[in-house]
């Protein structure tokens, strides 16, 4: 067992390093790519949350990217500092979370999904609308990269640094979340709200604060895209963007911790690989995660989990085996 | 999958060393366009221009006797993917890169090819993308800062038209042609009598008519795509809309008058490029894109066609394959059908990236787009 | 005042397209929790279907009948046994995410292809207008409607009068129940696949000579269907119809009162107005399966 836990510290370290240093003589288009991964990964996390954790739909995860990249864009082009927009992020998508959740949550089922679906459509309306804050379809452009601790970050490779980085960070603390009262109320919730109820779990409340942190952390993505792509217009926040954050969740494995790194993974890098296909490279992938869902409904990582608690059976069947003849013997 | 594979990259390996053979390396192009997604109509008539014109020059023997090659890359009509692409084609260092066509997508992408010192020629048609001093970014088509004007001089002085009703398609290149239009009809001091923004893939237009027909305007500009076109042409004719109707290519193209059968008659526009022009080099390019490809193209066919033929000029003035060199001897030029068929038109490059050529007034008569006036370019 | 009847008219017309196409959506959920995220593409694709056909050459009538018969076959028969039989049992999700990816498949399948380009599809409905109370009105629009509204009665005569239609309900509300008391309950999850299969292939004959044959018609479709399913309560068919249609007249209403830049906001207000005061949807009946 603790041989296992050392393999796999190990094997984290190896990726981890990986991450940092490998990209380091990339070009261009794959830094872009590769920090393309770590925002939506951070994004798919969030929905993750809400989705693996606390067992609820949200089709507004893309929206509220959106709003985090509006954000940024709106106060960096006016000379304010992207540290101070990934604090108005935070707390706009978390109370806006919190009263689109409330509501919704009232009537629980697949209530979260019908309000979220609408928001999402709404938001991108306002987007497009608002011309006098948001610049409407033409969109704001030139939006500035961060200074971070008096180190520009305006080339691909720092500002890589910083997504890999922030990434980091969100890993961290969702990963505390999750181990926290907090976090393994969320598990309750999904796997048995009535025995949460009665063991004395607001679920409601419970079930409220999971839909808003993970929509914070949809922000987050988003303060982080808006300087990525240097560029910010409503038509990548349309529900498809939601649509795909979920594909992600469900791809990865929804409920596991890494099940967002590996749907990302699939989301932003398989259709770069399958380019060469050329007209037909969207059709492959489509065709390919239709597959992978046949193939494993429980996403990327269910294959593994499955995998694995297969061999547990086999190996405590086995040690029943031994011990049932033990016990034969015995007598 | 591996035999294939194998013949395949023999199969390269053979032509590219033919190639070389015959007439030194090709000179690399890369296109990134809205292949899928909501512009997908777009880019991919732009693609097939490209393609075509490609085709064409490589079949005459080439640019300075080397061949055109280049790669397509599928931005799904998303700014982001545009970047990526656009920087993987950079990467790649092409001799110029062409597209993107929506203008979001352009504004992501120039500052890129302009630091990488690449010409970009591009399919956006927003006002602004060519007026923040970027020195490697050339338009195939009139902004809307040049063609607007033109379309409100004529409202102004041929309809005498006091008050307007704006239908405009709300994206980048409706809102840019209404903000444009808006800002012209304020000079003549003529009033928008409605302003209606309607949504792409758009089919039922009886409200906005409606409106127009509460608002009673003198006239109505209408700048949305082709298929809506003919949608609320039909529709101003059931609710009984006489005044003039006004737009531009994408009012009266032949596509309209098809979709749209009868309501099409009486409709006219300011037209700077179009498949019907009355020009028999278009009439011509019209026709091999048609045998190609089964369908008549939009403007964005024949700014894909446009954008190799400039490469084509452009090269051939220089005498070389000089990437750096390539926007300068651009700027200020012009290039004449006479010298250059593949143009069609005659058409300048200014010191901006804007292009200068010859314009049409045309009018839906029975079904057929007559030309009611010639506009001449604006520098001669 | 007197344009209110043209808005009311043209609104019925697109709400009807959108009831056929929720009350698929509906009959979908209602027999097998499948949320099909690909409806507007199912939508999409017999109108390519019928023109493949007729490319080949083959009349219009017979196009009609053989793009049926496809759309039966795939986006019924083959659509229940490929995707939806080997996913149901691991829930509601897997399986509606197969149904997004299967959305963006038949999208770049239909672009890549046939077009990008829309290409013109005949009109079985006549053109030309006709006048009513001293309204003109689009043929077509008043023949869509009557399309539509015969459709949805066959449908419900279907449900409520015949032996199978109440068989299909009873699967449809408890399939444990229905088994004990001998309904063939796969077979009638099966032919609510066909009949949703049909729908859309109707749904796809009556728009299509007004959107014209695109791959992209799906999205704003599908998007219509689902949020009309909703507001019509989600586990109702006639809630589907009810839906459908006023959110064809809300959207025309709205883009003349209201809005032009926000049409599409307000059936989105009402849909959240409508999950605040009554969950279950106008029509729908509460869902007693809660948790």
């Amino acid at each position: 067992m603790t041989a296992a836990k050392y393999l796999k510290i190990g094997f984290g370290i190896v990726v981890i390093a990986a991450l940092i240093i490998v990209p380091m003589n990339f070009n261009r288009y794959g830094l872009f790519i590769l920090s393309q991964w770590a925002v939506m990964t951070i994004a798919a996390m969030g929905l993750n949350l809400t989705l693996g954790y606390a067992g609820q739909v949200s089709l507004a995860q893309g929206a509220f990217v959106g709003i985090g990249a509006y954000t940024a864009a709106i106060m960096t082009s006016n000379g304010l500092p992207l540290i101070g927009a990934l604090g108005v992020a935070i707390v706009l998508c978390f109370a806006i979370g919190w009263i689109l959740g409330y509501p919704a949550l009232r009537v629980q089922h697949h209530y979260l999904a019908f309000v979220t679906l609408a928001f999402s459509t709404l938001a991108f309306l306002v987007f497009r609308n608002e011309d006098w804050l948001t610049k409407g379809i033409y969109g704001i452009s030139n939006i500035p990269r961060p200074e971070l601790f008096g180190y520009p970050t305006r080339r691909p490779l720092p500002f890589y640094y910083v997504c890999l980085g922030s990434l980091g960070i969100v890993s961290l603390a969702v990963w505390w979340l999750i181990r926290s009262p907090w976090g393994r109320a969320f598990i309750a919730l999904r796997e048995n709200p009535v025995r949460a109820l009665s063991l004395g779990i607001d679920t409601r409340r419970y079930t409220l604060m999971a839909f808003a942190i993970g929509s914070a952390l949809g922000g987050v993505a988003g303060t982080l895209y808006a300087p990525l792509t240097q560029y910010v217009d409503p038509v990548p926040f349309h529900l498809s963007l939601s649509l795909d954050l979920l594909m992600m969740v469900i791809v990865g494995g929804s409920g596991f911790f890494f099940g967002p790194f590996l749907g990302a993974m699939i989301a932003v890098l398989l259709p770069e690989w399958l380019r060469f296909t050329q007209g037909y490279y969207l059709m492959l992938y489509a065709i390919a995660v239709i597959l992978l869902l046949i193939y494993s409904p429980t996403g990327i990582l269910g294959i593994l989990d499955r995998f694995i608690s297969e061999r547990r059976t086999k190996a405590a069947s086995a040690q029943r085996a031994v011990a049932k003849a033990k016990l034969e013997v015995t007598p | 999958m591996k035999p294939v594979f194998l013949a395949s990259a023999l199969l390269a390996t053979v032509l590219t060393g033919a190639a070389i053979a015959q007439s030194g390396a090709p000179i690399k192009l890369a296109n990134v366009a809205e292949l899928s997604g909501g512009g997908a109509t777009v880019g991919t008539n732009w693609k097939n221009g490209i393609d075509l014109a490609i085709e064409e020059i490589n079949s005459k023997g080439g640019v300075l006797g080397r061949k055109l090659e280049v790669t397509h890359a599928d931005s799904q009509s998303n700014p982001g993917v545009a970047r990526a692409q656009v920087q993987k084609a950079l990467d790649a260092e092409p001799y110029v890169l062409l597209g993107p066509g929506y203008s979001g997508s352009v504004k992501v992408t120039a500052p890129l090819a302009a630091e990488a010192g690449i010409a970009q020629i591009m399919g956006g048609e927003a006002a602004e993308l060519t007026q923040a001093g970027n020195k490697f970014l050339f338009r195939t088509s009139f902004g809307q800062q040049s063609s607007m004007p033109k379309v409100a001089k004529y409202i102004n002085d041929e309809l005498k038209a006091k008050s307007v009703a704006i239908v405009w398609v709300n994206n980048d290149f409706g809102k840019g042609g209404r903000d444009s239009i808006s800002k012209e009809f304020a000079k003549y001091n003529i009033k928008v009598a409605a302003d209606l923004s309607t949504e792409a893939g758009q089919a039922d237009f009886a409200a906005d008519v409606s409106k127009i027909k509460a608002a009673a305007p003198d006239a109505v500009f209408v700048y949305v795509n082709e298929e809506e076109s003919a949608r609320i042409l039909k529709e101003l004719k059931r609710q009984g809309i006489t005044v003039p109707l006004v737009g531009e290519t994408t009012l009266v193209g032949q596509k309209v008058v098809e979709l749209a059968g009868d309501a099409a008659n009486g409709a006219r526009g300011h037209v700077g490029l179009t498949t019907d022009a009355p020009v028999e080099l278009i009439k011509a390019f019209r026709d091999k894109f048609v045998k190609k490809y089964n369908y008549v193209p939009d403007h964005n066919g024949l700014k894909g066609w446009l954008a190799i033929y400039m490469i084509k000029a452009t090269t051939e003035k220089m005498g070389k394959v000089d990437s750096k060199g390539f926007a300068d001897a651009l700027h200020g030029f012009t290039i004449t059908a006479a010298k250059e068929p593949g143009i069609l038109m005659d058409a300048t490059f200014d010191a901006n990236g804007d292009i200068d050529r010859q314009g049409f007034l045309v009018e839906i008569v029975e079904g057929k787009q007559v030309v009611k006036q010639v506009l001449p370019k604006l520098n001669n | 005042m007197s344009n209110l009847l043209d808005l009311l008219i043209a609104g019925l017309a697109t709400g009807a397209i959108y009831a056929i196409v929720a009350v698929g959506f509906t009959l979908l959920w209602q027999t097998s929790q499948t949320i099909n995220f690909a409806q507007g593409e199912f939508v999409m694709l017999p109108a390519f279907l019928m023109l493949a056909v007729m490319h080949a050459g083959a009349p219009f009538w017979l196009a009609i009948l053989i793009g049926i018969a496809l759309s039966l076959l795939l986006l019924g028969l083959g659509f229940k046994m490929l995707l939806v039989d080997p996913m149901l049992r691991h829930g509601v999700l897997p399986l509606a995410i197969a149904t997004m990816a299967l959305a963006i498949g038949i999208k770049e399948a239909a672009k890549q292809f046939w077009s990008a380009e829309a290409s013109p599809f005949p009109s079985i409905i006549p053109g030309g207008d006709i006048t009513i109370f001293g309204r003109v009105v689009a043929l077509q629009s008043i023949g869509v409607l009557v399309l539509a509204i015969l459709a949805v009665l066959g449908l419900t005569t279907l449900l409520n009068r015949t032996s199978i239609g109440h068989q299909m309900q009873a699967a449809a509300q408890n399939p444990t129940v229905a088994r004990i008391i001998g309904v063939p309950v796969e077979r009638m999850i099966l032919l609510t696949f066909l009949i949703n299969a049909f729908l859309v292939a109707l749904a796809s004959l009556l728009i299509t000579p007004i959107y014209l044959a695109k791959f992209s018609n799906g999205e704003v479709l599908g998007q219509a269907a689902f949020i009309a399913a909703i507001v019509g309560g989600f586990n109702q068919v006639r809630g589907a119809i009810a839906g459908g249609l006023l959110i064809g007249v809300v959207d025309n209403l709205s883009a003349a009162y209201v809005s032009t830049q926000y049409r599409a906001a307000v059936p989105l207000v009402l849909l959240i107005a409508i999950i605040l005061f009554r969950p279950q949807g106008m029509l729908g009946r509460p869902e007693e399966r809660t948790v």
